[in-house]
This record gives C-alpha cells, structure tokens and sequence, in this order.
C-alpha cells in the first residue's frame, strides 16, 4: 500500500508540475483578446473535472470496500480467532499474550489506561502493516491475520508523553 | 452568462497594523524555522537535546507556526478586504496585542513550565504528564491558546460585521443570488467571498476550540468534572483543522488581488468560483473526522464521511483556484518578478500538497500511514510551499521599489533555491512515511537516519533562502506604507 500511495503522489505532484511549467513557459506572449482564451480554458476545464470524477471517482469508492473496521478482516485466516487484549500505559504496552501462529485471524483488543496511545504493528522489515488508536474508555478492535512467522514490533503511534518513541514491545508469530 | 473585464485598481501600501502582523509572523517564522531544524538535526542524531527538548521544540512549534500562519493570513486578509468593506483598525491591532499576550504564556508554559503536551493539547495528556509538567504549566498553555483565540473570534466578528454592513447577509457575501439565480455579474468579489467563507468557518471553529480549552481548563483542577476522551478529540480536530485550513484561505486572497493585476486581466466570481467557495465552506467543516479514521469507535458514517470528502475537497483546489491562476497567466505576457513567481509557485504548493492528503485521507492508506512522517509531509508541502509562500509574494509585492524595479539577482536565486529545497524537504518527510516512520518521535531507529540527514540538508536550504525573503522584506518595510504602482504592465501583444 504504502509504495503504491508514494508513487501515485509523485505521479499526480509532477502532473500538476507540468501543467504550471507549461502555463509558465507560454505565459510571455501575450493574447490579447482574453474571451477566446477563456471559452477555450472553460472547456477544457470541464472535460479536466469529468476526467478527474471518472478516475477518482470509482477509486474513491473502490477503496471504501475493504474497511479496516468489520469484522469481515478476520476471514482472511483460518481457524480459531486468537484474541489479544492489548493496554496502553505512559509508556509501555501490556498484551495479555505475545505469541500467536501465522495464517490464523488475530484479533486485537486495543485500549489505554490513561492518555491516547497509537498501536501500530509493524513487520521485520519496519514497515507498518496495520494500526488503530488505542484510547481511555473505549476499546478499538483490530483483526489482522499474520501471513509471515517472525517477531514483529508494536511502535505507539499517538504522541504521549516524553517517552512515546521509547514505547514498544514485540510479539512472535510462530508458523502454523 | 455575465462577461467579465478587467478594470484597474491602483495598488494600496499597507497600513502600520498590516505590516506589524508581517514583522510579528517573519520574525516568528524565521524562530519556528531554526526550532524544526533542531528537531529534524535531533532526530539525525547530529545534535543531542534530549526528548524533552525535543518535544518542547515540537510543541512551540507546532502552536507558534499555525499561530503565525493565522496572523500572517489575517494580514492579507484585512489588507485587502478593507478596499472593499470597512473595517475597524482598532480591533486589529487588539488581536495582535492579544495574540502576543498569548505567545507570552505559551512560551512560559514550555520554557519555564516545561510543557511539552504538543500544540494539539490532546485531552487528557495536558493532565497527565507523568510528572514532567504542572497543572499550572499545562493550564497557562491552554490559557495561552484561549486568549489567541479570543482574539481571533474578536477579528472575525467585525469583519462578519462589516460584511454584513455593506452586503447585508452572508448569503449574498457568498454571492448566493448569483449563484442560484442569474448572474448578473455583480457578485462580490472574491477577496469578500473568501473572506465570508472564512468567517463563517472561523468563527464556528474557535468556539468549538474554546469551548474544549475551557472543559480542559476545569478539568485540570477539578477532575471530577468528566470528559469524554472521544468528544475532546473530535472538538480538537475540529477547531484544529478549520484554523489552520482557514489560514490557507485568507493568504489566497493576495493571489486573487495581485496576479490580475499583473496580467490586466479579471479573476472574477463567476458561477463556478462562487460554487467552489461555497462547497469549500461546507466540506472545511465536515472533513475533520479523517483525523479520526483510526478511531475505530468513531461513528462509523462519519469516518466514511471524512474519507469521501476529502476527494471532494481537492476539487475546487484544482479545478477552480489552481486552474485560475493558470489562465489568467497563459498567454498573458505577464512579467515575472519575485511577487510574482512566489504567488505562481505557492499555487502550484497547495495544489501539490492536496495529492499526498487526499490519498492519506483513504481508509485503506491511512491504516499504515497515519501518524507516520507521510503527514507532516503533505501539510507542510501546502503550508510551506502554499500558505507561506503566498505571504512571501505579498510581502515582495509590497516592498516592490516601483513597478519596473528589478529583482537582484541574489533574490532570484533564493528563488530556485526556496522552491527545490521546500521540495526536497518534504519529500523526504513523504518518503519516510512510505517507509513507515512514526511521526513525533524524538528519537528515530537507526533504519530511519538518513532521510533524517537528507531533511537536515534541505531545511538549512529552506531557512537560507527564507531569511533572505525576509531580510528583504524588512529593508523595504518603509516602501511598504505607500500607495504606488507596484505591479508591472504586461508585455503588450506582438502581432
Ligand atoms: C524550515 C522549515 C521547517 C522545518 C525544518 C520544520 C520541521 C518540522 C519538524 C521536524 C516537525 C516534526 C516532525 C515529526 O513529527 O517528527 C514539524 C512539525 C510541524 N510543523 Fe514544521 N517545519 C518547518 C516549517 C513549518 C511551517 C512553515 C509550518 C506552518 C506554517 C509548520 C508547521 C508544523 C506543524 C503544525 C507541525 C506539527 C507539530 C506536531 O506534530 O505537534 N512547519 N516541523
Ligand atoms: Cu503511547
Ligand atoms: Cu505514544
């Protein structure tokens, strides 16, 4: 996911870059007669808005049908649900286990005993791979299956305190 | 469909209150600059301040750069709005006082107090600090934001009067007859629409951002007095996000005055301008919850809410203002001087920085985004190279010698220079939040280190080229107060 939002923002960040360098480039010569122009523009702008509703419209919708909130997540897996309680505290993590097996669903019950707090789990390689707040008085659930055994870290992910970037801990994901 | 020409206005100097809002947010700017730059060199590992520090530095920074962006945008505001409506210049200046009353406790909060709760103030943090700062410190902070605040809610109050005054009602500032009607061609122009909008967004977000300061600041001492941590949050991202969007929306109306005069040619409110306006007055109040999409708890249709309009939001950006600017300017034989390029540029930045946001405000992307690097990423592309470089160009525009004067060539170069390393700054920020980095962390893994030190380099690049603007800027505040010619006549057309 994360590769794919860095390259379409330098895709439509240099498609923007050109459209003003081209207006910039042909900006010396003046045209006079300013109505033309404009008719010329508006169309153009019109097609441009219906370009972008028929691009950005189906993704904006497209990507609404996956939510990380159902419960829907958890089928990706097989086998029985392995649910964590996991409890912020200024500044450490508690998990009620922190172990749990590959290619089975893992539900994740997220809260704080004090302030806002952000868990974030990321994989060997750094790379964040699900997360939710974890907040006082309510409980966020997040379903994730593991597909890869190894040891993964839990960063917190909302700033709480002069320690929020010391706040981690790991869990092992054994294979199946 | 009404026909729109052109028709000259001559150029105003600004009055002594304008220029002290500049010098306030120029000097504060540059301060805040040197503070991001000691963070991004802690988080390199080149200095060593301490997490403390470091998050003093991010809470100062974070307060001092929204607040000045306010300031700095009210500046403009005002300065061109007065042609248009009239506008009491004591209540002004009042919000500046105000403004630096509260930069006076914000700075004793973190400096003396130690606070380090960061400028978001998220409930309950400020009261639980694990010791690392008082009551005292945390209620002198939020005191802080609630007298600048004050004086803001104060500011918009008579500009709604004003506007109100001369147009009757919001709704015809918003030039809604000739929106809904027939456009006769006589809707107000758009430094009033902008203006209006802002008001109306301003003044509803400041009292949601009072109104939970206030709750805080009770709760500090009398923690009886109960708060729901989801509700404090949602009024926070609130205020947050209309403020700081708000200021964006002010510092534009120096694009609408100042490029037509350059090319001699309308940028006027038609149906479409006066449409996107007003869907911008909506979607600024109703986007906050995609600060909450990973808040599981938050209702649900709101969260999608926020997801949708964030799509829609980037709409008027691009298709309306962004557009604008490339049509007055195509063919235009406009002359290019640093007033100018900076106000080109700073579009192109805002429209820039909407790509990275929007796509942050999908569902699926804020779910291994969110709270990485990503976001400072993409606001302070459209802040730096949008909201403050639209400043710079009204700065560079009033300071202009007279309408012929050529720029040194020292300035032209800060012009590349600004314009490369902005860039170069965050995307670094960006491409560390594709590399999952969390954000605010005062001390980063050693993975994350060189995107850190690439960072360093490109904001020493931004705040050299800054303080030339600025340096600039103050040596010709005298030029400033005076009423000439500033912008220069197009190039005449060669048959
Ligand atoms: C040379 C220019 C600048 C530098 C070097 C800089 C640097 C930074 C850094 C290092 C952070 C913290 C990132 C993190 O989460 O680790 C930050 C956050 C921030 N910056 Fe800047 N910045 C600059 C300009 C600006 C400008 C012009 C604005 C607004 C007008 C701005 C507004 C903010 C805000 C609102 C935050 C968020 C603070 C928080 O997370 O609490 N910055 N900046
Ligand atoms: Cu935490
Ligand atoms: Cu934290």
């Amino acid at each position: 996911m994360q590769p794919i939002a860095w390259q379409l923002s330098l895709v439509l960040m240099t498609l923007v870059a050109f459209g003003f360098a081209f207006v910039a480039i042909n900006s010396g010569r003046r045209q006079d007669d300013y109505a033309p122009l404009q008719i010329r523009a508006y169309r153009l702008r019109t097609r441009l808005f219906w370009g972008l509703v028929l691009v950005f419209g189906p993704a904006m919708i497209y990507t609404l049908m996956d939510l990380p909130y159902g419960a829907t997540r958890a089928r990706t897996g097989s086998g029985a649900v392995q649910v964590i309680d996991a409890t912020g505290y200024q500044w450490r993590w508690e998990l009620s286990q922190d172990h749990v097996t590959a290619g089975q669903p893992v539900e994740f019950r997220v809260t704080s005993a004090d302030v806002n707090h952000g868990f974030g789990i990321y994989d060997a390689n750094l790379h964040l791979v699900a997360q939710t707040q974890g907040m006082p008085g309510y409980t966020n659930t997040l379903r994730h299956t593991f597909e890869e055994p190894g040891t993964y870290k839990i960063l917190c992910m909302e700033y709480c305190g002069v320690a929020h970037h010391n706040m981690m801990t790991e869990i092992r994901v054994d294979a199946r | 469909m009404a026909t729109y020409t052109y028709e000259h206005r001559p150029d105003h100097g600004a009055k002594a209150g304008v220029l002290a809002y500049l010098a306030t947010s120029a000097a504060v700017l540059l301060l805040m600059m040197v503070f991001g730059l000691l963070m991004r060199l802690e988080q390199a590992q080149w200095i060593s301040i301490g997490a403390d520090r470091f998050y003093q530095l991010m809470t100062l920074h974070g307060a001092g750069m929204v607040g000045i962006a306010a300031i700095a945008g009210a500046s403009v505001m005002w300065h061109f709005l007065r042609q248009h409506v009239e506008l009491s210049s004591r209540i002004f200046v009042a919000n500046l006082v105000l403004f630096l009353a509260g930069v006076v406790m914000i700075l004793a909060s973190v400096l003396l107090g130690r606070f380090h709760g960061a400028w978001t103030f998220l409930f309950p943090l400020p009261a639980k600090s694990m010791g690392m700062w008082s009551a005292d410190a945390a209620a002198l902070f939020m005191g802080g934001l609630l007298v600048i605040g004050v004086g803001f809610l104060l500011l918009h109050l008579d500009v709604a009067r004003a506007i109100v005054a001369r147009y009757g009602n919001f709704a015809r500032a918003l030039g809604w007859p000739q929106l809904f009607g027939h456009d006769d061609g006589k809707a107000p122009p758009p430094t009033v629409v902008a203006s209006a909008m802002v008001t109306i967004v301003n003044v509803i977000g400041l009292v949601v951002g009072a109104s939970i300061l206030t709750m805080m600041l009770v709760n500090l001492y009398v923690p009886g007095f109960d708060i729901d941590p989801l509700l404090a949050k949602g009024m926070i991202y609130f205020f947050g996000h209309v403020f700081i969007n708000a200021t964006i929306y002010m510092a534009v109306i120096a694009v609408y005055e100042i490029l037509p005069r350059y090319t001699q040619r309308p940028w006027k409110s038609n149906k479409v301008f006066l449409a996107s306006w007003t869907a911008s007055t909506l979607m600024v109040l109703f986007i906050f919850p995609h600060h909450l999409l990973m808040d599981f708890a938050f209702p649900k249709w709101m969260l999608i809410m926020g997801h949708i309009i964030g799509y829609l939001n980037t709409v008027p950006i691009l298709v309306v203002t962004g557009y604008g600017a490339l049509m007055i300017v195509y063919r235009s034989g406009i002359r290019w001087d640093m007033a100018s390029k900076l106000l080109f540029l700073s579009l192109f930045g805002w429209a820039a920085g909407a790509m990275p946001a929007f796509i942050d405000g999908t569902i699926t992307v804020n779910y291994v985004m969110h709270n990485t690097l990503w976001v400072p990423g993409h606001f302070h592309t459209y802040l730096l190279l949008g909201m403050v470089t639209m400043v710079f160009g009204f700065m560079y525009y009033l300071g202009k010698p007279d309408h012929e004067a050529d720029d040194r060539l020292i300035d032209r170069i800060a012009f590349w220079l600004f314009a490369s390393s902005v860039l170069g700054f965050t995307l670094s920020f960006l491409y560390s939040g594709k590399e999952s980095v969390a954000r605010r962390y005062a001390a980063h893994l050693p993975e994350w280190l060189p995107y850190d030190r690439i960072a360093s380099v490109f904001a020493v690049l931004v705040i050299a080229s800054s303080l030339l603007f600025v340096g600039r800027f103050f040596a010709r505040i005298g030029l400033a107060r005076h009423d000439y010619q500033r912008a220069p006549v197009a190039r005449a057309a060669t048959a």
